[in-house]
């Protein structure tokens, strides 16, 4: 038993660092104030091999794992939680679909441009009356023989709207529910293919989040992923994974708000010493601390797991419970810590705060990952 | 990163599960009736239990820290009682020695202790000095060659029934903590007197007792360690004993945890298991999270400790977490059992009264808060 990160693990750190310094983390406010995606980011993470972490070589990955993945999203969203969960869909939730259930032609097509980062990637499942009941969906796939037509509409897509390939879900037999979902492959430019309302929202908002709708959208057939019927099946399992994703964004916004709150704590002067000398603060931060400390090596076990080849989906339930809690909590103390300058957007913990209550609802609310849990006690 | 067990470390774990479900388990009522489980630490000492991470030349298992940490933590889940003699015994009672003893004192208590002929314990404590350990009144003044020592010591865990004592005295209380110097005191040395026993919430079975020096009289080479290092001794083992702690709370937690979920799997009301209502299946995932945080965290302290790295802020990171959470849990799981886990009748309340020492011995979590916001 072993908890050291390898080199390559902390060097993917360093650098992924010094990019979130450098290139992220000053335009992290206007772009959160302005709701504007920035592609140029997603470019420059593309040019470091970001957008594809842990995929072969051959597919246009760097060859590294999920938890070398993980502290990537961690570090992003350690500046921009938005930047975090760009990658983080983009990875977890369109090219590990691909990777896991594609045909060599669907790999070398649709993941290794994502993977370089040519092209970004999505995912849509949700619906407006299905959420966490995923299989309650209405989208429809229609086989004419040589193509399917899908009709439906989905919701709450991240990186709808900038996306360019999109792996979602529809009913290619809707007597039989859950085992009549296939996923398919849509590219951006199918025709009845088309981008709705952008919401507006609490948080994330340099991430769109936008609904997405098929008219008479025509499929081609070799875009079924998967086999047909096992669209419920490769929903799930992705999840599993997107979990990870979400965890380690949730770890890093915890950390980003520890990081400001310690060092405001230290040079705020009160009652003529820095607050962090009174115990009603530092005891405050020292909790924190222990917190983003557990959330941290759960999220890591559950992304190591993935990566050995064992199996994770109650380490990356648990990872999520307790990173989104934690990132909640956190944040919200931390604003505390800055008193009323926190609440003002002078300061960067009210973003943090915004941007934290998302991870206890997206990719599976905590309420499901606590029936996922509790299924495998 | 690997976090898989060795081979080695599974084994300890397979025979140290075993022997705490065959031999402590029946031991338990006895020990909930203030018996001390001296039969138990005797079998413990032949399976080599009582000296894990000790040397092999002082005839120690010569495993390495995290095997240890297995052992409390398996050993925690039936008896917290058993595992805390142990933790004592072996990180604060037999370590000092190991660390700072002369040739000739570690050949003389060590194989003793690792064999569990004689039962270690540790003397810093006062009814002023707690979390202030500096404070200590204890005196030993010098005598030609010898030390008269003069004080008492409190809250002495194997007290009485240990051989062995590591005892914190002022041999200059000018210096404060730099005077402090530590010495071996057998149990059997004139003055050295058995106080009273403490009647306790839990941990029933294991003693903690007060201990009265009276003109105790010790030649030089009861010294450990040199004259004003004691401070420096009593704080060396801080990380190892705070580990133990946590890896105990651990135990507790998940003794509590199989308890529970089991009875919510067992109980039936309104014609259904209990743990087919949220209520009651959500709390047991919260648990069941929070027992695996505790867990890493345990174990990640553990792991830099075997490679000898510096760990203070991690062990109070896993000690801090891992009490906080073996009293949450335990308290949780009383009240899935509801009425009956409030009886003698399961042993749901002894997790229960067992789990809230671990927030206060080994450094309180008070004081975990205040060594990791001085790391921030």
């Amino acid at each position: 038993m072993k908890f050291t990160l390898s080199e390559e693990h902390e060097m993917i750190r360093k650098m992924v660092r010094d990019f979130a310094k450098n290139e992220v983390e000053p335009t992290a406010a206007i772009r959160d104030e302005e709701e504007r995606f920035d592609r140029e980011i997603f470019n420059k993470m593309a040019e470091l091999g970001l957008t594809g972490i842990p995929w072969p070589e051959e597919y246009g990955g760097i060859g590294s794992d999920y938890l070398a993945y993980a502290i990537a999203v961690e570090e992003l969203s350690r500046v921009c939680a938005s930047t975090g969960v760009t990658l983080s869909a983009h990875t977890s939730l369109a090219c590990w679909p691909i990777f896991k259930f594609g045909t060599e032609e669907q790999k070398q097509k649709y993941l290794r441009p994502m993977a370089e980062g040519k092209k970004i990637g999505a995912y849509g499942l949700t619906e407006p009356g299905s959420g966490s009941d995923a299989g309650g969906m209405k989208t429809t796939a229609k086989d004419m023989g040589d193509h399917y037509v899908l009709n439906g509409s989905k919701i709450f897509i991240t990186n709808g709207g900038v996306a360019d390939i999109y792996v979602v879900f529809a009913l290619t037999d809707p007597e039989s529910k859950h085992k009549g979902t296939t996923a398919f492959i849509i590219e951006s430019d199918y025709e009845g293919f088309s981008v709705g309302k952008k919401e507006k929202k609490l948080g994330i908002r340099s991430s769109p989040t936008t609904e997405i709708i098929f008219q008479d959208c025509r499929v081609p057939k070799e875009n079924v992923l998967g086999n047909v019927g096992e669209g419920f099946k490769i929903a799930m399992m992705t999840l599993d994974g997107g979990r990870n994703g979400i965890a380690a964004q949730a770890v890093g916004i915890a950390q980003g708000a520890l990081d400001h709150a310690v060092e405001y704590a230290k040079n705020r002067v009160q009652f003529g010493k820095p607050i962090i000398a009174n115990q009603g603060i530092s005891f405050k931060l020292a909790d924190m601390a222990t917190s983003v400390e557990a959330a941290r090596l759960l999220t890591y076990q559950a992304a190591w797991l993935e990566s050995a080849g064992l199996p994770y989906g109650k380490a990356s339930a648990m990872a999520k419970l307790f990173a989104g809690d934690t990132a909640m909590k956190v944040t919200t103390e931390a604003v505390q810590v800055f008193g009323g300058y926190g609440y003002t957007k002078e300061y960067p913990v009210e973003r943090f705060m915004r941007d934290a209550k998302i991870t206890q609802i997206y990719e599976g609310t905590q309420e499901i990952q606590r029936l996922v849990i509790s299924r495998m006690l | 990163m690997n976090l898989l067990f060795t081979e080695e470390q599974k084994m300890v774990q397979a025979m140290v599960r075993d022997f705490a479900e065959k031999e402590i388990a029946p031991f338990v009522p006895r020990m909930e009736d203030g018996e001390f489980p001296r039969e138990v630490l005797k079998k413990m000492g032949e399976l080599g239990l009582m000296g894990i991470p000790i040397p092999a030349k002082y005839k120690g298992s010569e495993l390495d820290f995290i095997s240890y940490i297995i052992t409390i933590h398996e050993i925690s889940k039936v008896s917290a009682t058993v595992g805390v003699i142990l933790s004592v015994h072996t990180s604060v009672g037999t370590n000092p020695i190991l660390y700072f003893g002369t040739e000739e004192q570690k050949e003389k208590y060590i194989p003793k202790l690792a064999t569990g002929e004689y039962i270690g314990a540790f003397c810093l404590t006062e009814s002023s000095a707690g979390s202030d350990a500096a404070s200590l009144k204890t005196r030993a003044v010098k005598s030609g060659n010898q030390y008269i020592l003069n004080g008492s010591k409190i809250f002495i865990t194997n007290g009485g029934e240990a051989d062995v004592y590591i005892v914190f005295a002022s041999t200059n209380p000018e210096l404060g903590k730099n005077g402090i110097t530590a010495f071996i005191v057998e149990k059997d040395t004139p003055g050295f007197i058995i106080g009273k026993n403490e009647k306790k919430m839990g941990l029933h079975g294991s003693k903690t007792i007060e201990i009265i020096l009276e003109n105790v009289v010790l030649s030089e080479d009861a010294r450990l360690g040199q004259e004003g290092e004691g401070y420096k001794i009593a704080m060396a083992n801080l990380e190892a004993g705070r580990i133990g702690i946590a890896a105990q709370a651990l135990g507790i937690s998940e003794g509590a945890f199989s308890l529970a979920a089991k009875y919510a799997q067992e109980r039936h009301q309104f014609g259904k298991p209990i743990i087919k209502n949220q209520g009651i299946s959500f709390k047991l995932a919260d648990m069941a999270t929070n027992i695996e945080a505790a867990k890493l965290l345990t174990y990640r302290a553990a792991s830099m400790k075997s490679e000898g790295k510096p760990c203070g802020k991690e062990s109070s990171f896993a000690k801090l977490f891992s009490s906080r959470t073996a009293v949450e849990v335990t308290n949780e799981a009383l009240q899935i059992f509801g009425g009956y886990g409030y009886t003698k009748e399961y042993p749901i309340e002894r997790y229960f009264r067992d789990a809230k020492i671990t927030e206060i011995y080994e450094g309180t979590s008070e004081i975990q808060k205040l060594v990791i916001s001085k790391h921030l």
